[in-house]
């Protein structure tokens, strides 16, 4: 296997890593993801890692990439599923994944996502000179 | 005094070589009945230590052990190469620290991760880090 898919869900994009990545694949990936948000305009990115046991420092300096260079394409990150085992090393390695939201499952992440986008329609509309749409 | 009851060696020269050595790793911490834990606290550790000695050792080998003290039983893994060495060795253990413009948690990361960690490395001869991870450590 030499590419990971990426799922199109509506205003989101879905990707399972199914397998520990290594570093090509996971290049590869990044870079295919940055690709699909500017291409989509996706909302939000789900990163599903429920299957990976194992997540070093490269890995999780992909993560954190993926979740920097979609801010700026204006683009949320979910990183759904990941195992306590891998939660607790990240932390020991000095690596608690700042600025990326996570989420139990698939679900809540979908849900995470939906109500921070929502967060930002209703900043908009109370940042709204006029104030007639502010509740 | 610390036994070794079991010993292999896996050569490292390709980044896939990361998957092989993860299953070897993998194997035997199961063996040992290592907790899930502190094997994946282990594999990350060797994850990070085969990686700088594939980018800054031109690869090496990793020699896989099982080890015993007491009653403790544990992984010690041995990473070797003959790249060109870390000059100043307490810069290098800094968190943040890198020479490769990447995160530079490799080395005092894995420390932390693991039960014993040693590293001597000569520059112009090579690098060779030690660690060892108790199964219930
Ligand atoms: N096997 C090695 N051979 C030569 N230099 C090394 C080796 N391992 C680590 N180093 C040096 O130590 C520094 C710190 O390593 P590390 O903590 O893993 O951070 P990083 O890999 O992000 O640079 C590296 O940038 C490199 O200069
Ligand atoms: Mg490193």
């Amino acid at each position: 296997m030499d590419r990971i898919p990426i799922l199109r869900m509506g205003n989101f994009l879905l990707v399972t890593i199914q397998v520990d990545l290594y570093d090509r694949l996971a290049l590869t990936l990044e870079a295919d993801l940055v690709q699909m948000v500017k291409k989509t305009s996706a909302k939000g990115v789900l990163i599903d890692i429920s299957a990976v046991t194992i997540v070093d420092s490269f890995m999780g300096r992909i993560i954190g990439n993926i979740a920097s260079m979609s801010k700026i394409l204006d683009s949320e990150t979910v990183v759904v599923g990941m195992q306590p085992a891998v939660a607790i090393t990240l932390i020991e390695l000095g690596l608690p994944l700042k600025g990326v939201h996570t989420a139990l499952d698939v679900e809540r992440g979908m849900n995470l996502l939906k109500s921070m986008i929502d967060d930002f329609d209703d900043e908009d509309i109370e940042e709204d000179p006029d104030g007639s749409l502010a509740e | 005094m610390v036994l070794s009851l079991s010993k292999d060696t896996i050569q490292v020269v390709r980044e896939q070589d990361v998957v092989l050595l993860r299953n070897r790793i993998k194997e035997v911490a199961v063996k040992i009945k290592m907790g899930l834990v502190n094997q994946t606290r282990l594999i990350t550790a060797a994850s990070e230590l085969l990686r700088n000695m594939l980018r800054y050792g031109n690869g090496g080998h990793c020699v896989v052990e099982i080890v015993s003290s007491g009653r403790n039983n544990g992984v010690r893994l041995t990473f070797t190469d003959k790249g060109p060495g870390i000059p100043d060795i307490a810069l290098a253990m800094k968190d943040g620290y890198s020479t490769g413009k990447s995160l530079g948690l490799g080395l005092p990361g894995t420390k932390r991760l693991v039960n014993e960690f040693d590293i001597k490395s000569k520059v112009g001869e090579g690098t060779t880090v030690t660690i060892i991870k108790w199964a219930n450590g």
